[in-house]
Order: C-alpha cells, then structure tokens, then sequence
C-alpha cells in the first residue's frame, strides 16, 4: 500500500513544475498549458487528501475542478485566439499596453 | 392647537426647502400657491397662539416649546427652543401678516422673472429665519436666525445678481452687517462667560436684580446694540440699506423696511431689563435713535429716486423707535414698529405698484399726473404717506405720539425736539414725493404703445388691506386723554417688556399732540409750496446754497469717507497678504506637494512595466509570504 | 508491484512536464501534457478514485488538450519561438520555487498526512460519488452546468465574430 503522503510529494513536486513553466516560458500558450499543470498537481493533492481523509467529498471537488477548468480551458483559448487575431502574436511580452 | 406653535417657523422653512430642491421642476402656479398658503398657515398658527395668549390669566408665562438639545458643552448648554409670548406673538403676527400680503402680491410683481422658484424659495427662507428670531428663547438661537435673515437679505439683495450694482449692493449689505455682527458676538459670549447661560429671561433678571456688574450690563448693552445698527441700519452703520433698494421692491417692502431692519428693536426690546438696568446704553440707543431718525430725514430730502426716498425714510423711522427704546418706552417702540411694519411695507409696494406700472421707472423727475393712471394705487400711497407724516386719526400719529410723548414724559426734552423736526421733515419728503410722482405734468417718457397701466388684482387688494390697516392699526394703542385704559398696546405689552415713562398730564399731552399735528401740516404745506405752487423754488434754493446741497446729494460723503477709512486699507492689506502668504505659503505649499506626488509617481514607475509575466511574479511572491505566514 | 506502477507513473507525469519546460515546440509541448496528464489519471487510480481517473484522461487528456492541440495547428507558429528566459530570471524563478516546494511539503506534513493511512478511503466507489453529487452538491453540480453553458456562449461571442465586424 503507497502512503497517501508520497501522493502529496508528487503533486507538491509537480505544481512547483508548473510554476517554473510558466515563469520560464514566454509563449501564451504553453504558459496556459502550466496553468493547467497547477490545475492537476491541485487535483491529485485533493485525492490524496480524501484518500488519507476517507472522506469521498475530494473526489467530488476533483470532479468540480475538471468542469471549470474544462470551462476555462474553452474561454481562455478563446481568448488568446481574439489577441492573435488582432495582434498576430501570441508572445507576452509583447503585450504590454498597461506599461504604465 | 395653540401648542403646535412651533411649527410656525418650520412650516415655511419646510417650503423653501422643497423650493430649493425641485423648485425647477414645479410649475409657476403651484410655486406661487406653495410659497404664499406656507405662510397663510403660519399666519393661522400665530393667529391661534396669539388668541390662546390673551385668554391666559394676567401673569401666566407664555408657550415654551424645546425642541432638542443643541450645544450641550460643560457649564454651558443651549437647546433649540422656541418660545411664544405676548412680544412674539406681535412680531410673529406681523411677519406672517405682512409677509403674506407681500408674498402674495410678489405672485404679480415676479411673474415675469425667469428666476420664480428661486425667488420664493427665498422668500420662504426668510420667512422661517425671521420667525427663528423672532421666537428664539434665548439669544444664541435668535442669533441664528439674525443671521439667517442677514444671509437672506444678502441673497435677495443680489437677486438679480446678473447686474453689477445688485451684486454689490447684496455684498455691501452682508459686510457691513458682519462690523455688527462681530459686536452683537462679543457681546453674547460676555453674558454666556458671566451667565452661563442666554435665555432672555435670565438675562433680564440678572441686569434687574444687579448680579451683573453695572458696568458689564453697559458693555453688553451696547455691544449688542452695535449689532443692531447694523441689522437695522442705524448710524454709523446704516450705508448699506439705502443701497439694497437694488433688490425687487417686494423684498424692500418685507425685509428692508417691515420686518428684518425692525429685528435690532425688537432685540432691545426683548432684553428691555437689560438695557433698563443701564442708564448710559439706554442714552446711547436714545441719541444714536434720535440722530440717525434726523441725518437720515435730510438725506431723503434731496433723492429723486422714490425707494431711496423710501429707504432713507425707513432709517429715519426706525431712529424714532430706538428714542422710544432709549426713554424707555419700549412699548412705544414696538408700537411704532408695527405701525411702521403696515405703512412703510404699503408705501414700498405701492412704489413697486408705480415702477411696474411704468414698466421699472424709478427716478420721480419722471413721473407725474399719475394720479387719473393709478385709480387704486395713488390713495392708497397717499394713505401711507398721511400715516408716516402723522397726520391725526392715522396709524403713525398714534405710535409717533406715544414716542414723543414717552421723550417728553421722561425729561429728554433735546430728543422730543429732535423728533418734532423730524416729524416736519418726514412730512416735507413724503409730499414731495406724493406731488412729484401723481400731480403736476405728466413727464414719463414711455414708449409708443406701451400705455401706463393699474396693476393687477394680485397687487392691488394687498395695497388695500395694507392701507386700511395702516389706518385702523392705531387705534389698539390710544394716548392717555382717551382715557387710562385706552392703550390697549401698552397694557397687552407689560407682561413682556419693561413698562412704565411717567404719566403725564392730560393737558401736557394735548398739547404735544397739537405740537406734533402742527408740524406735521406745516411739512407738508411747505412740500406744497416747493413742489406744487412754486415749483421753481427747490432749484433756486439749491443754487442759493449749494455746499448744503452738494453736501445732501453726496449723503454727507459717509460712503466716500468709509472707502477712504475703512474699505480701502482693509483691501490694500488683503493684497498684501495675498501677495506674500496666499501665493508664495498655501500655493507654494500646494505646488511643492503635487511636485512631490509626481516625482514619487515617476520613481514607481519602474513597477508597471505592462509584462504579464512581472505582474504573475509579484503575485507569486505574495503566495509565497502568505503561506509562509499561514504555516508559521 | 504497486510501487513499481507508482514509480513508474510519477516518472512519466514529472518527466513530461519536464520535457515540457525544455521543448520549445508548442505542439511537442502539448502532446507531452496528454501523457502527463494520462498518467495521472493512472495515479487517481491508485488513489481508489476510478471516476475521476476516468474523467481525467476523457477530459482532460482528451478534449481539453486536443482542444490545445486545435488553437496550435490555428496559429500554425512553426519557427517563431521566443528566446530563453535571462539568467537571472531564471535562478530567481528556480529559487522561489523551492520556497513554495518546502512551503507546500511543510503544508502537507501539518495536514493529516502525518499520520500515515485512515484506512481504506471510504468514498472509493462511484456509486457512493454519484449519491454524493446528486444530493449534497446538487446545486453546485447544477450551477456547474450553466457555468459551461455560459462558457459555449462565451467563448462564441469571443472568437465567432470575423475580423472587421
């Protein structure tokens, strides 16, 4: 039986991956792709907590968590299609109209 | 009933402040109505309390109302409360009475003006701070509503701010009021600092009974009564009232000649134990009475414009009550007051009668044989001006009478001369004025097509109703051959106000009146003379002594030497420091300090710099310090 | 056995996100998430929640990356790909991340974690889960479904209009 604790080590681990992805990369796209990642890494410290809980109402949430993202994942690339439209990039730093 | 008299003020007040707000959006009719059954209802309110107070058993107190506690602040506590005795009562009747009669003829005479709710709103305003004033029960709360009135004349002064002269008038008016102002405070925080307190009732008790020093009941005394050359324009404050004839002659008629300008004898008479316990403030009021009732006379001797003439005369009169003051017979004062309040405020609107109907013509060398044009309004303003001269058997005669009677009776022979001549004078100017503008030929230069017209019903039946009064008012207050009870006035009076010059015997006091009927008749036999037979004669005495005239014309110089005293060095000194402090301090200080905002504002710039991804690091960093504060 | 399946699951998840940092095509980038995210719905499986590990590769390993995938082929970015984050940048980010890494690991250890194993979870099976969502949750899980009703209208408003109009 795999400790519940080794479960939080890996999403630990892989939301700090998604962090430094978005940090690191400078593209839209992939930079929403780490968004994601944060997104999943959140999901899987949920399970392991439910597991370790015994309560089903992580998995619940889990479930919640995959509809918005669903939802967000459709609005966000939408979007980010409507800026490449109009400025025929997608690289952020190129988009700095609110420079003050 | 009687005891919701509080509401008097607050029904108008209430009014004016529904002018103010939606005034814009009301309909000229139902501005008109509002404005004029507001006071209708307060006059009905006054009606009753007055009809409740002279039912009460001799000596019982008046109505008394507090309403809430205003300043509460250790030893000294005030409370917005309102008191209803026989001397208000006859205030509070007046000020509704007349002001509803000038209200509704202001329907007519405004009802060409762009600016109709606003006028109203005004003249509600007024309407609710006089009758603050009026039924203040002590003297921090009659000073709100002193000053309310002032605000008031100041606003209705300037009503027609968009000509130079008016606007000026109403700031010369509201400066000149503050010189008094400022005494009329000095003198309040002396009694609150000795009294702890400032009801009227405590006040008088206090000067009656010595608590107050004799010499600080003088200085109080007579620092409120600077303020009240100031509201009632007396010398040497009084330059600002000829000048508020700027203002719609309605309001002339309400505030600068029946209720506001009377305010300073009212006060005297409010704190009549007061100025009693002082022999040498009650001299003060006497002469300052005495020759500003004469300076002013001569003054409105030589103005050819008829509400100068009118304004002047106002001046003078109230002089006369301020000798009734000053000798003691308050009673006398108020008398006048009222009377004055009837005639004075029907002359003004029958003035206003005569400009409209000369579509705002206001210099009497213009006038003339208007007596066929103005079927209603020529008797009535000969009415008024039979009454003001003090022919027998008409309002003035009797309140004048009593005045000088009281001057004689208490050994003040100086002043009842001084208002003998008066009397002469008063008489002189007021005929002129009635010769010049109704007989002899006429000289209006009116324009073709546009034909001298009576004024409308709205304007006339007030006219009517202040004319009769004018004449009947008189007779509440009888002089002592009538009989001992015949001064109704004085007796309904003694409850409220100081009472008591030494009688005097019947046969003195007829002849007085005889005295005072004389000069009367010969004022105007003489304005016959000057103005009707030989009307070459004023030139020719003008020519004959001219320094007199030029000194009559120029009003003795008063406003230049005030320029040239006062006015002058306060605004050079304003410059000066407006040149060193306003400019270089506060602006320096603002300058420096939006400089300041700038600078930090280009030192942060650094921080927006548009990249989504510095933003996204900021906010990492916030993550980070907060959960780390949260695991701690 | 289940560790070796464990291991080898956390491998594939970390390293494809790995890859993912260092690739510089977006459609690599992509793909790499598709078997991230594969794994992990193995990895919800060993968490006894086979509904979830279900919905997590039809969802997210299926229409939400091939979703990805769509917007990619749209921009059609080949050769167009941004320079290397700065040095300094970079060993900043590195160094906050570990912050947040022992941040989160201490997180873990102040939750029930440290007490190894409650038992066998209790929630496991998905009839228990559906019972859940129609009852407790019944007003979420409805407000969910017109989130992603407003999210279709949405996301048509956003990108259907044409350009110019």
């Amino acid at each position: 039986m795999i400790p519940p604790a080794a479960f939080f080590i890996l999403a630990a681990v892989l939301f700090v991956l998604g962090v430094l992805a978005f940090f690191v990369k400078k593209d839209l796209l992939t930079q929403f792709m780490a968004v994601e990642v944060m997104l999943n890494a959140g999901n899987l410290a949920f399970l392991a907590l439910a597991k370790s809980l015994g309560k089903a109402e992580g998995q619940v949430i889990v479930l919640f968590v995959i509809t918005v993202a669903a939802a967000e994942a459709v609005i966000g690339l939408a979007i980010i299609v409507l800026i490449f439209r109009q400025r025929k990039t997608v690289q952020t730093d190129e988009l700095k109209d609110l420079k003050g | 009933m009687a005891e919701l008299f509080w509401l008097i003020p607050l029904i108008p007040g209430a009014s004016a402040l529904l002018l103010v707000l939606f005034g814009a959006k009301l309909s000229r009719r139902w501005v008109a109505w509002q404005a004029c059954s507001a006071v209708f209802l307060s006059f009905l309110l006054s009606a009753v309390a007055f009809v409740h107070l002279v039912r009460l058993p001799p000596g019982a107190p008046g109505l008394t109302k507090t309403l809430l506690a205003w300043i509460s602040s250790g030893p000294f506590a005030s409370s917005i409360a309102f008191a209803f005795d026989h001397l208000t009562a006859v205030m509070a009747l007046v000020v509704t009475g007349v002001g509803l009669l000038i209200h509704v003829y202001s329907t007519a005479y405004m009802a060409e003006d762009r600016s109709y709710a606003r006028y109203f709103a005004h003249l509600n305003l007024f309407t609710f701070f006089m009758l603050v004033l009026v039924m203040a029960s002590d003297l921090v709360l009659m000073f709100v509503g002193w000053e309310g009135v002032g605000l008031c004349s100041y606003l209705l002064i300037g009503f027609w701010f968009e000509r130079p002269a008016a606007a000026k008038a109403g700031m010369k008016a509201f400066v000149v009021n503050r010189v008094g102002d400022a005494a009329f405070i000095i003198g309040i925080l002396f009694l609150l600092d000795n009294l702890g307190g400032s009801s009227f009732a405590a006040i008088n008790e206090a000067a009656a009974s010595g608590l107050l020093s004799s010499g600080l009941v003088t200085l109080v005394a007579i620092l409120l009564f600077i303020g009240a050359t100031g509201k009632s324009a007396q010398i040497p404050l009084y330059v600002w009232l000829p000048d508020a004839m700027e203002g719609p002659t309605p309001v002339s008629a309400l505030i600068h000649a029946a209720t506001m300008v009377t305010a300073g004898v009212y006060m005297v008479c409010r704190l009549s134990g007061l100025y009693a316990a002082s022999i040498p403030a009650s001299t003060v009021v006497a002469w300052i009475g005495a020759a500003t009732a004469l300076f002013a006379a001569t003054l409105a001797l030589v103005q050819n414009d008829i509400k100068k003439v009118l304004a002047y005369s106002t001046i003078s009169q109230i002089g006369y009550m301020f000798i009734g003051c000053g000798v003691g017979a308050y009673a006398a004062g108020m008398f006048h007051l009222v009377t004055h309040a009837f005639f004075k405020s029907l002359l003004f609107l029958a003035a206003g009668s005569v400009i409209h109907a000369l579509a705002g013509e206001q210099d009497m060398r213009r006038m003339g044989g208007l007596r066929k044009h103005l079927p209603v309004t020529f008797p009535v303003f000969l009415v008024g001006a039979l009454a003001i001269s003090g022919i027998p058997f008409l309002s003035g005669f009797f309140s004048k009478d009593a005045i000088l009677t009281g001057a004689f009776a208490g050994g003040q022979y100086a002043l009842w001369g001084a208002g003998l001549l008066g009397t002469v004078l008063t008489a002189f100017y007021m005929f002129r004025l009635v010769y010049m503008m109704f007989y002899g030929k006429e000289r209006t230069a009116m324009e073709p097509g546009h034909s001298i017209h009576e004024s409308p019903r709205a304007m006339t039946i007030p006219l009517v109703i202040l004319a009769a009064f004018s004449v009947l008012a008189g007779y509440i207050g009888l002089p002592v051959f009538f009989g001992e009870k015949a001064d109704l006035f004085g007796r309904y009076l003694a409850s409220s106000v100081k009472s008591g010059s030494p009688h005097i015997a019947v046969s003195t006091e007829g002849l007085l009146v005889l005295l005072a009927t004389v000069s009367a008749l010969l004022g105007i036999a003489l304005a016959f003379v000057f103005y009707r037979r030989t009307p070459a004669l004023p030139s020719r005495l003008a020519s004959r002594f001219p320094g007199i005239y030029r000194l009559l014309v120029g009003k003795y110089y008063i406003d230049e030497v005030y320029d040239a005293v006062v006015v002058r060095p306060l605004v050079r000194g304003a410059e000066k420091v407006y040149e060193r402090f306003d400019l270089k301090v506060i602006d320096g200080a603002l300058n420096k300090s939006a400089a300041a905002a700038g600078l930090a504002g280009k030192g942060l710039n650094f921080l927006q710099s548009g990249l989504v991804r510095d933003y996204a690091l900021a906010f990492l960093i916030g993550a980070i310090t907060f959960l780390g504060f949260l695991l701690l | 056995m289940v560790w070796v399946v464990f291991l080898i699951l956390s491998f594939l998840c970390i390293g494809s996100v790995a890859a993912m940092i260092f690739s510089r095509n977006q459609a690599h980038n992509a793909l790499f998430l598709v078997l991230s995210f594969s794994s992990l719905g193995g990895l919800f499986g060993l968490l006894d929640a086979p509904f979830a590990a279900a919905v997590q590769v039809l969802v997210y390993a299926g229409a939400i990356m091939v979703l990805f995938l769509f917007a990619i082929m749209m921009f059609n970015l080949r050769g167009e790909l941004p320079a290397r984050v700065k040095k300094a940048r970079l060993a900043l980010t590195v160094g906050l991340g570990t912050v947040l890494l022992a941040e989160l690991l201490l997180a873990g250890r102040k939750l029930v974690l440290g007490s190894p194993g409650a038992g066998p979870a209790a929630g496991g099976d998905t009839a228990r889960l559906g019972h859940f969502l129609f009852s407790d949750y019944l007003y979420a899980f409805e407000i969910t479904s017109l989130l992603i009703l407003a999210a279709l209208v949405g996301a048509l408003a956003l990108a259907g209009k044409r350009e110019g109009s």
